[in-house]
């Protein structure tokens, strides 16, 4: 879920402008570079946006009582990087900001860096480094995504203790009352949201690896590997 | 497209967040499972003892639950179809060459 319109006073929201903005410069000419020169890419790219798109759409129930979606951006982190993901990102809050009063306009940049640069920065460097460990790629590819939709919660929790300290425990206080319900409600959305993207990966890998080994995702070696040993 | 040690440990994790949820509605009964975000609202309220968004919504807003379903919908939708497009394309591709 996303912060919604005015629920975010100065200088909170304008702090996650000015913090997001440069991120989503980035990415949009990392976007353009790559919609220039790599144009076999641009299926793949759409494929990411797509699945930020269904993911974020999907209200799901969760053992605690509340509902909540998934962020679908650990797909779009793993296979072009945050500051492409901050994009995707941009584009799925907005309809969402203007179409359907969910999130807001000013609230925007807090949002993107949640779901769009935070979850996806540490989505990225878990991929990284569990391949560099050597760990099974779809382990890995499940725990990237489980975090980059996870973080992404205990960001906006973040970002809401910030701007709300309680009286009594000023940010700590405020952080537990907000995580009770965003962070907790979210774990088993996100294990669940880790365990999709790991099964689409194995399609992308079926019908497009060579896509994912000239994105430097993954090398042919490991496919190799992957298309000996399993199913 | 065979089933395999993914789809097998995709199928158990599925179930295993759908038996969560009954479980969910057990533990919570009566819940309607509304969104976190007027939980969230609930938070804002108790810890500032009233917050009044500084600015209301600038941009269109549902009417009601249908049109707001209908639009999330749509956005899924929209979202599957160019994921089984690209799928399909390839896929195609694949037997073809």
């Amino acid at each position: 879920m996303h912060i919604f319109e005015g629920f975010l006073p100065s200088p909170w929201w304008q702090l996650w402008f000015v913090f997001s903005i440069p991120v989503i410069m980035f990415g949009m000419y990392r976007l353009n570079k790559l919609v220039s020169e790599r144009r076999d890419l641009l299926p793949l790219l759409a494929v990411a946006g797509a699945f930020i798109f269904v993911l974020s759409s999907l209200k799901l129930p969760s053992v605690t009582g509340s509902s909540s979606h998934p962020t679908g951006t650990g797909m779009a982190a793993i296979m072009f990087g945050p500051a492409v993901t901050a994009v995707l990102s941009v584009i799925v809050l907005l309809y969402q900001a203007l179409f359907l009063a969910h999130g807001g306009l000013t609230t925007l940049g807090a949002n993107v860096a949640s779901m769009g640069i935070i979850g996806p920065v540490v989505a990225y460097l878990i991929y990284k480094a569990g391949m560099k460990a050597n760990i099974n790629f779809y382990v890995v590819v499940f725990l990237a995504a489980t975090f980059a939709d996870w973080i992404t919660y205990v960001v906006t929790s973040t970002q809401l203790a910030l701007a709300f300290p309680s009286q009594a425990g000023g940010f700590w206080g405020s952080f537990q009352a907000f995580a009770a319900i965003f962070a907790t409600t979210q774990v088993p959305l996100a294990i669940m949201e880790g365990a999709l993207t790991a099964l689409i990966f194995k399609y992308i890998i079926q019908v497009k690896s060579d896509a994912l080994v000239e994105l430097k995702v993954i090398s042919q070696e490991t496919v190799n590997k992957i298309r000996g040993i399993s199913s | 497209m065979k089933i395999g040690t993914g789809e097998i440990i995709f199928a158990v994790i599925a179930v295993l967040f759908v038996a969560s949820f009954f479980y969910g509605m057990a533990a919570n009964p009566g819940s309607e499972f509304g969104g976190v975000d007027g939980a969230a609202e609930g938070v804002i309220t108790d810890v500032t003892g009233g917050y009044e968004p500084w600015i209301e919504n600038l941009a269109f807003e549902p009417p009601g639950g249908e049109t707001e379903s209908l639009l999330f919908a749509l956005q899924a939708a929209i979202g599957a179809l160019v994921i089984g497009y690209f799928f399909g394309y390839y896929k195609g591709k694949g037997r073809s060459d």
